[in-house]
């Protein structure tokens, strides 16, 4: 019997799970595919959003603007990068401008600090990429970059550090009300937990109606992005956006927390939620909106290109709480941007509410509140490298030349608590294969590595989910 | 403060050119050589190439690629040249440290007298093309299938559509069919392969293995692993022409559309870089721009037939040899322009004083021409000209020019395509 058992590791379910692990609470965080993060936790802009944009009185309002006040503090005991670049929007002309006031003063409303409204001149003096045909522009001082879903990873590492339990590839099929306790139906098997917090993203509405909670509805909106060589880095300095529109927040033009250029998302609400495909329509989509903001954009020096599909709730605001149709259903539904940003903010809220409705919570008295930071060998200084590698040699040998990521590296991505287990996993960790040649290079390595470590024959390695084999067959049966 | 490891000439990659580069150096009176290879053994990209048909040129024999690999170790070995396997180099300096990194050695700054830049190529990834759908397991270059096969000993799927019909293309083609592996088809996106003849013939028609010219794959199925693409035909703006798609049931992908030269080195070390080939600008002694890097091989520009690199790297690691023994080659010097029809031209600056009897010129036009000239002027008019039947980008042309002509010319010379 868990006490807790969280449905979907993305951002929500990865925070949540790390605020909870602080209690003396037994709790589980389910993963229907193989790795955390493999929503709209890993296809995202990664933003962390001052918090002008929001309705006042809203809940993404509230949590936007305090886990932007958090975000500084959370990355360093994630140990994950975070940069506070600041961001643009963009107007093009009398009406954005009227625009741009509008969510100037809305800004203030919210408790935004760091606000300004400059001309085109003085944003062009900041950015000279930036079009000439932008005529003001909204100032955000607090707002930054993060990586999304080394943030869902990071968190959903450290709370299994403190003890809970990450169950991966366990798709809820069916919940049921048992009085004093929830059975919960898996692909895995059955499991008991005296809650359970729906974190589920795109199927957040369908694992709330399995207790009978129709309170809310998700519709699935694609985004479509393309990330630019590390060559490019540069072209913008802050995150370049456009007046927003009732589609979201528009096509941006972003540096990335890695160091290459974000361009979209195009925003489409599909029946298909687990539709991530590219299309032809959505690339030149992208590509035409980031060069209205940056014409010198040079979509030649595509490295990627992904697509990620948002949770957005019919009701206009997150869904966060208690479920009235079932007292042991927690929601933290429809996490739509700007979600990443929330993310601490919702666990803190949501924890919150449980104690409140009588969830009993004592503190542990010790956990871990910092993750160990990752290694990147070519980045030390010589003497530090050259004691790690003479301590262990796998953390001298390059596997990944692009990113130029050592096989020691990679083994810690693998070993950490709820670590790789899939080329994609080992990927999104270790940035191995992330790079300009895409994994030509050290898809073959990677493969190896991760048989190795994880005692399974090379042709069961998977890219992501199940069904996702890298190889067919061995060459020769003997 | 970092220790320095001196030494009078680094080589940075121990593929086919690395060697020929090192051997020569050595063959002309420099010792103190060592060759940086990041694999965990030397002769780079050829050790996965097992088919025949290296060393026509240098050896009057077809070698299999590990074969014509060996020899070049071997005599490397035999000279006593130092191979440091399973080294990185992380950075070039401008002013030639080499940051290099292994398991054995750690982190070590190498000091040169002389560098020379053998990193070879890398494969267009399907990025690079822009090529939308699901992201699946199942979607490689031919390079990395090569390596899947012949040198890890796996099979990564059981039926393949293969895009572009470069050499590896074609090559892995037949390499697939022989593992039992159902090639349904080559897709060409321009009118003609960019591959050799030879393999055509050898490693598709030989096979019944179906060429599509005109065609490309606009679309790529299944979430998990590769259940099919969509193919179409193209216009002449090579755009996919509505109506003419058709899905190809396959669980593997091969792309095999185009090679990159691998310059991210080059440019931590401050040379220049040709943007239309993504090559590097090289003059006749295979220098850059930066005093005392060298370079030669698929890094400079893509080459055909290894052979070819083998005679490029020769040259450099002779031309780095005399550098280091404080032969500076001096004296005017005139620029090699590619212009009508040419891509780009290697080397892209002459010595006009030099000891030789011949100038090489290795060059890419950027169509195919029939019954066409190859036209060399200076500024004062045409120099020679040299008739072909057909020139074709995927074929590299080269052409020699008399020393005595390029003593006598006036100014920069031009190389270009007459119909």
């Amino acid at each position: 019997m868990y006490d807790i058992f969280i449905i979907g590791s993305g951002v929500s379910g990865g925070f949540i799970a790390l605020e909870l692990s602080k209690y003396n609470l037994k709790v589980a965080i389910a993963e229907r595919s193989l790795e955390p993060a493999n929503g709209c936790s890993r296809a995202n802009s990664g933003i962390v959003h001052g918090g002008y944009d929001p309705i006042p009185g809203t809940l993404k309002a509230k949590l936007n603007l305090r886990g932007s006040q958090m975000m500084p503090e959370v990355a360093k005991r994630l140990n994950i990068d975070f940069d506070p670049c600041g961001a643009h929007v963009l107007a093009f002309g009398a009406d954005d401008d009227a625009k741009i006031q509008e969510l100037y003063q809305r800004g203030l409303t919210n408790g935004v600090e760091g606000l300004s409204v400059i001309t085109g001149d003085e944003l062009r003096a900041k950015e000279p990429n930036v079009s000439e045909k932008v005529t003001s522009a909204l100032y955000s001082a607090t707002t930054g970059i993060i990586s999304p879903y080394k943030m869902a990873i990071a968190s959903t590492e450290l709370a299994c550090m403190n003890g809970c339990e990450f169950i991966r590839n366990c798709e809820v099929t069916g919940l049921e009300s048992k009085g004093d306790h929830i059975a919960i139906h898996t692909t895995l098997g059955d499991y008991n937990s005296k809650y359970v917090v729906n974190a589920a993203g795109v199927n957040s509405a369908i694992i709330a109606k399995m207790l009978g909670d129709n309170s809310f509805g998700i519709i699935a909106r694609k985004g479509e992005y393309l990330i630019l060589d590390k060559s490019e880095s540069g072209i913008v300095k802050s995150v370049i956006f456009q007046v927003p529109s009732n589609m979201g927040k528009g096509i941006l033009v972003s540096p990335t927390i890695d160091g290459n250029v974000l361009l979209g998302p195009t925003s489409h609400n599909v029946d298909d939620k687990d539709d991530k495909s590219t299309t032809s329509a959505g690339i030149a989509e992208a590509v035409a909106g980031a060069k209205r903001s940056v014409p010198t954009v040079n979509e030649r020096k595509l490295i990627t290109m992904f697509a990620g599909v948002r949770s957005v709730p019919t009701t206009g605001d997150f869904v966060i709480g208690q479920s009235s149709a079932e007292l042991r259903l927690f929601n933290a539904a429809g996490i739509e941007s700007p979600g990443l940003t929330s993310s601490p903010a919702i666990a803190e809220y949501l924890v919150g509410i449980m104690k409140q409705a009588g969830v009993e919570m004592s503190e542990k008295k010790n956990y871990f509140v910092t993750r160990p930071a990752e290694k990147h060998v070519v980045h030390m200084p010589q003497n530090e490298a050259n004691e790690l590698i003479k301590a262990d040699p796998a953390y001298g040998k390059i596997v990944c030349r692009c990113e130029q990521i050592t096989e020691g590296e990679i083994i810690d991505a693998i070993r950490r608590p709820a670590g790789a287990v899939t080329v994609d996993g080992v990927k999104m960790r270790a940035r191995a294969g992330m790079g300009r040649c895409h994994g030509g290079f050290c898809t073959s390595r990677v493969i190896e590595i991760l048989s190795r470590e994880l005692g399974v024959p090379e042709t069961e390695i998977k890219k992501q989910n199940d069904g996702s084999n890298m190889l067919y067959r061995t060459l020769r049966e003997d | 403060m970092e220790n320095y490891v001196y030494k009078d000439i680094v080589i940075v990659g121990g593929g086919p050119a690395g060697l020929a580069a090192a051997i020569s150096a050595k063959n002309n009176g420099v010792d103190d050589i060592v060759i940086l290879e990041r694999d965990k053994y030397a002769g780079g990209v050829l050790r996965q190439c097992i088919h025949d048909g290296f060393g026509l040129q240098m050896f009057g024999e077809r070698l299999t690629g590990p074969e014509y690999a060996a020899r070049y170790e071997d005599k490397a070995n035999e000279l006593g040249i130092e191979i440091k396997l399973n080294t990185f180099v992380l950075d070039i300096s401008e002013d030639k440290v080499v940051r290099a990194i292994s398991p054995e050695d750690g982190v070590v700054y190498y000091k040169a007298k002389a560098v020379v830049l053998a990193m070879g190529c890398r494969e267009k990834p399907r990025p690079g093309i822009m090529l939308p759908g699901q992201r699946p397991a199942g979607v490689y270059t031919a390079g990395l299938v090569q390596r899947l096969i012949n040198i890890d000993g796996f099979v990564p799927g059981k039926e393949a559509v293969i895009l572009g019909s470069g050499d590896i293309g074609l090559i892995m083609a037949r390499r697939l069919t022989l593992e039992g592996v159902k090639v349904k088809g080559v897709y060409e996106l321009m009118s003609f392969s960019s591959g050799l003849k030879r393999n055509i013939v050898q490693c598709l028609d030989d096979f019944g293995i179906p060429l599509y010219l005109d065609h490309t794959v606009t679309d790529i199925h299944g979430k998990d692993r590769v259940t099919g693409v969509t193919v179409a035909k193209v216009d002449e703006n090579k755009k996919p022409i509505p109506g003419t798609e058709q899905i190809i049931d396959c669980d593997m992908l091969v792309l095999s559309v185009g090679l990159i030269p691998e310059n991210e080195l080059s440019k931590s070390a401050g040379v220049q870089l040709n943007n239309v080939t993504g090559g590097l600008f090289v003059d006749d002694t295979m220098s850059t721009n930066r005093d005392g890097i060298f370079a030669c091989g698929n890094v400079v520009h893509v080459h055909d037939l290894v052979d070819f690199v083998t005679i490029e790297s020769n040259n450099a690691g002779k031309c780095a040899a005399e550098y280091v023994k404080g032969q500076i080659f001096e004296g005017d010097t005139m620029n090699v322009i590619p212009t009508n029809g040419v891509r780009y031209v290697v080397p892209n600056k002459i010595h006009k004083q030099h000891d030789r009897k011949t100038v090489e010129l290795m060059f890419r036009v950027g169509r195919v021409y029939k019954n066409a000239k190859i036209v060399v002027s200076d500024s004062n008019g045409v120099m020679r000209s040299f008739n072909r039947n057909v020139l074709t980008p995927g074929e590299m042309e080269k052409i020699k020019l008399a020393q005595a002509d390029i003593a006598a010319a006036v100014g920069d010379i031009t190389v270009s395509i007459e119909e």
